[in-house]
């Protein structure tokens, strides 16, 4: 009975040490993981969210400009996919708050760039690089300036998108008799978008899904009214969220959405694209990045392009960038990197691949698409402004609270209130503070 | 009989040895899995709470305790999209609950009649617990937009033309597109000052209660068909020479004695409700106004793209005393029992 007992108790005592011994083992290699790190600097560890087909050959290209400098430098591709970038965003905060930064990582500039990786002190100044390399020279003050935190750069821009574009599908537009120049006016596209509502067809193509879709559409919107000046004091605190502009780009908002598809909110940005591609919807206003799908489905010689109706002025500019990290696993290594990606030669080669343009303007344009030379054409003319559903126009918040003001507009469509609510969120965020 | 040649003097020695020998090496073992549990779960839990309570809602760590302590939590419970979330998490919990265990016994109950070809349909009917919820979110998705997938195959089906010969309107719901949201708790009873969001039902969460109760029904049946193997044969003979109707024995024999079973399955399945993420997400994301948006979404958002890791915080201890009021109980239970 005794022993009968004390096998008993045994066999427990057995059961869970061999748990608590599983435990540990899960517990430590993750230990033995960053005890690896800081050995010779034979290697650099690239962060991205480009895994995409397009985006991963860009990416690719720039590891082709940096192996020719260091050749024997093995690249680490530590990209991370899906939700533009929202997922590998968050995976990045991650790894820095842990203090296990990559050797670079892609960032939006401005904003973003500052809330979250220069304020929490996650960079390192490059202001020595860009001398150096004479930078300031040949990229356009309009992206210097979205660099630039207080008075240190802290990025070099690699690739251009612009945001402020619409896409439309000639076909259905010939057929329903209507024509686009160079430029589309605001007045112009409602009357379009009326006869192409009488004929049955969706005139403008949305998702709004995940969320910056319907933001992006209204900054396009706002540049359009407002006009570069005016837009850029949003964010100042030298526009008048409650005033007349901002009332009237409210009202062209709601009458946009009055053109819109149903389903928007079971698509993303492609869904809506795919149905101007299959001529479903007439019109898709999205950043560039929209064109490669109009490519990779072989028709692009159908889809047109224009500035957003009404923006032609403006150039909303979604840039790349990479940066250098404060205590960077492999510092020299790093500084490479980010002369590699600032040539010429890296920038001209990536952005046919990306689907952008070059961030440096010293560089052949006629290597560039059709598209691309469109857009770079405009890049040389046109203000260039920051993009708020990208991050570099607004911080985290106001950029959240405008997100979340269109998400009720899509509910309500009511333009005073979504004014409303977008200037108690301006008030909030203490603009020009 | 060992006994009389030792020394009973060793034998206690030895058993004292022994009994110190257990003291020592139970809590030894125990103790890596011990430390294990309290840094990384319990001490996490602790500071996430603190994080509640802190001040910090930027990318830059500030730990810094609010002032007064609970006003993060007054401002999360003060915003209408929160109030969504959570009506939605409760419409959502209750309704999916019902269906899916109801769905459960009923499955489980007509496999238990031995009906020829009883084993394919118990796979059948389990398969789709196997997947993941970002895969059915997906498929879900497709088949719920409302310009393809079910809409399309009812049109092409010909309904819409049946339904025309009647003059009645094409079979056309905007199922996860749909704002909708019906009824209005504020109409039955009085509800407090705060309240902004309308207490009513999200017509797009229907879509994603079904894909839930699609993908979760079988694991509620296999949970029925094992308690049902446990009923022994004689509980049902006896029934039957009593007299007892089939229906008589399910409803006042066999569903009581399985009142366990549904127990275990509402808990087990309340919680995975309430923490529910990657369905929605994959599916219908937020929703048209956060028709469909749940605190985990929130907490996401919050968290990752606002950065605003105290808000954040404060929706992940709300979740986390909301799944405690389901599995607290349950546990308090077992350890009765035990």
């Amino acid at each position: 009975m005794e022993f009968y007992r004390s096998r008993k108790v045994n066999r427990r005592t057995v059961t869970l040490g061999s748990a608590a011994a599983f435990a540990a083992v899960s517990v430590f290699p993750g230990m033995k993981l960053a005890a690896q790190e800081g050995e010779a600097e034979d290697q650099l560890e690239i962060f991205s969210w480009w895994t995409a087909g397009s985006e991963a050959a860009g990416l690719e290209e720039l590891f082709n400009a940096f192996r020719e400098m260091a050749p024997d430098v093995e690249i680490i591709n530590a990209a991370v996919a899906g939700g533009a970038g929202a997922n590998a965003q968050a995976a990045l905060q991650t790894r820095l708050a842990g203090g296990d930064p990559p050797d670079s990582w892609q960032s939006h500039l401005a904003k973003e760039l500052n809330a979250r990786y220069v304020d929490p002190g996650y960079c390192e100044s490059i202001d020595d690089l860009w001398e150096e390399e004479g930078w300031a020279d040949v990229i356009p003050e309009g992206l210097i300036a979205q660099s630039t935190i207080g008075d240190v750069k802290y990025v070099i821009p690699v690739g251009v998108h612009r945001g402020n574009v619409v896409f439309f599908n000639k076909q259905v537009l010939t057929d329903n008799g209507i024509e686009v120049g160079e430029e589309l006016s605001i007045d112009d596209f409602v009357a379009a978008a009326d006869t192409l509502m009488a004929a049955g067809i969706t005139p403008l193509a949305l998702g709004s899904k995940d969320g910056f879709e319907t933001p992006h559409l209204f900054e396009n919107v706002l540049a359009a009214r407002l006009g570069p000046e005016v837009y850029n004091g949003l964010w100042d605190g030298t526009t008048d969220w409650a005033g007349d502009e901002v009332k009237a780009a409210c009202e062209d908002m709601v009458k946009m959405l009055g053109y819109v598809n149903d389903d928007h909110p079971a698509l993303t940005w492609d869904g809506a694209m795919s149905k101007v591609i299959e001529g479903t919807a007439a019109f898709t206003s999205m950043g560039d990045w929209a064109y490669g799908n109009a490519v990779v489905a072989g028709v692009e010689d159908n889809i047109g392009y224009v500035a957003h109706p009404g923006s032609a002025a403006s150039y909303i500019s979604v840039v790349d960038g990479f940066v250098l990290p404060v205590d960077a696993p492999h510092p020299n290594n790093a500084r490479t990197w980010l002369k590699a990606v600032g040539s010429a030669d890296a920038q001209l080669a990536f952005a046919p691949n990306k689907g952008c343009i070059p961030a440096r303007t010293d560089v052949d344009a006629s290597q560039l698409n059709e598209y691309g030379q469109w857009s770079a054409g405009d890049f040389a003319k046109a203000a260039v402004l920051a993009s708020n559903a990208h991050g570099a126009a607004a911080d985290p918040q106001f950029q959240a609270a405008i997100g979340e003001a269109c998400v009720n507009l899509l509910v309500s469509l009511d333009a005073e209130a979504f004014q409303m609510e977008l200037a108690d969120a301006a008030t909030a965020a203490e603009l020009g503070a | 009989m060992a006994a009389e040649i030792i020394a009973p003097q060793d034998v206690q020695a030895s058993r004292a040895k022994r009994g110190r020998y257990d003291r020592l090496i139970g809590p030894l073992l125990l103790s890596p899995s011990v430390i294990a549990l309290a840094i990384f779960v319990y001490g996490f839990i602790g500071m996430t709470v603190w994080i509640s309570l802190s001040n910090w809602d930027t990318a830059r760590m500030n730990l810094s305790l609010a002032d007064p302590l609970l006003s993060v939590y007054d401002k999360l419970f003060n915003m209408t999209r929160f109030q969504i979330n959570i009506r939605n998490t409760l419409i959502f919990t209750v309704f999916f609950l019902l269906l899916a265990v109801g769905l459960g016994l009923l499955f489980a109950v007509l496999l238990d009649q031995h009906i020829p070809g009883n084993a394919l349909f118990r796979n059948v009917f389990l398969f789709p617990y196997a997947l993941s919820f970002v895969v059915t979110g997906v498929a879900w998705r497709w088949i719920f937009n409302p310009e393809t997938g079910l809409n399309l195959l009812m049109d092409v089906l010909g309904v819409n033309w049946f339904l025309g010969l009647f003059g009645a309107g094409p079979f056309a719901p905007k199922w996860i597109t749909d704002p909708r949201v019906m009824g209005d708790l504020a109409n039955i009873i009085p509800l407090p000052d705060g309240i902004k969001a309308q207490l009513g039902f999200p017509m797009a969460m229907l879509p994603v209660i079904i894909a839930a109760v699609w993908q979760l029904s079988g694991f509620a049946m296999a949970m029925y068909l094992s308690g049902l193997a446990a009923i022994s044969d004689e509980v049902r003979e006896a029934a039957a020479l009593d007299g007892a109707s089939t229906f008589q024995l399910y409803r006042d024999i066999i569903i009581p004695l399985l009142k366990p079973i549904t127990i275990s399955t509402m808990i087990i399945l309340g919680h995975v409700s309430l923490k529910i993420f990657d369905l929605v997400f994959a599916m219908s994301g937020r929703g048209p106004g956060y028709a469909t948006e749940v605190p985990g979404i929130f907490m996401f958002d919050k968290t990752f793209k606002v950065l605003e890791y105290n808000t954040g915080a404060a929706a992940s201890v709300v979740m986390l005393v909301l799944v405690s009021l389901v599995i607290v109980p349950y546990l308090a239970r077992s350890m009765k029992e035990v």
